[in-house]
């Protein structure tokens, strides 16, 4: 797959992401800003996946899955801290 | 292979804009939920399978495999603890939205309760 459509991909994906973050800034609950959040994560995961293979650089896979492992577990206790208080 | 694995790569890389315009345009904190956790979900797996697709010599598919299976794992499971979390808060439906079961299955416990 060559450089160049791995660049297109890469701008629809962060284009999505600045869409995401707009809703993060805007949004009116704190459950919007906690569901934009969780929105930007699962893209940033792929987003790594995509970098480590545009620059040959394969420790960029560990990085996304321990990434996406913090960001399960910070926003389940997120979650949970909407609901109940601490 | 390379254009099947891009076309497939595209594919989940508009369901991930998708997902974030969704997030922007909907109504409703569970609308936003919607779009913002299927979409996501469906195309980063898109995503993911398209681009081991195309780099199949790198020898990394095994990473991405675990990857991919975290993300169906975890994805509805936040989705849902968040979904939750905002109807306890007491966060409203939209105007248009019919019909709420969280909400009767708790008028009956109450009831029952009495």
């Amino acid at each position: 797959m060559s450089v160049t459509l791995s660049i297109i991909f890469l701008f629809i994906i962060v284009l999505g992401i600045f869409l995401s973050l707009i809703r993060m800034l805007l949004g009116p609950t704190p459950s919007d800003r906690a569901v934009a959040v969780d929105t930007i994560t699962t893209t940033i995961v792929a987003l790594f996946v995509l970098l480590a293979l545009i620059f040959d650089r394969y420790i960029y896979l560990d990085i996304s899955l321990v990434y996406s492992l913090l960001a399960f577990v910070g926003l389940v206790a997120i979650a949970r801290f909407m609901e109940k208080g601490i | 292979m390379e254009i099947f694995g891009a076309v497939i790569t595209l594919i989940g890389s508009i369901f991930l804009l998708l997902g974030g315009l969704g997030i922007l345009r909907m109504p409703d904190v569970y609308n936003r939920m919607q779009t913002g956790t299927k979409a996501t979900t469906l195309g980063s797996i898109l995503f993911l399978i398209g681009i081991s697709i195309g780099h199949y010599e790198c020898g990394c598919l095994g990473k991405i495999a675990i990857i991919i299976l975290f993300i169906i794992f975890t994805n509805p499971i936040s989705s849902n603890t968040l979904a939750r979390a905002a109807h306890f808060a007491g966060i409203k439906l939209t105007s248009r939205s019919v019909k709420d079961d969280l909400k009767e299955d708790d008028l009956e416990n109450k009831g029952e309760e009495k």
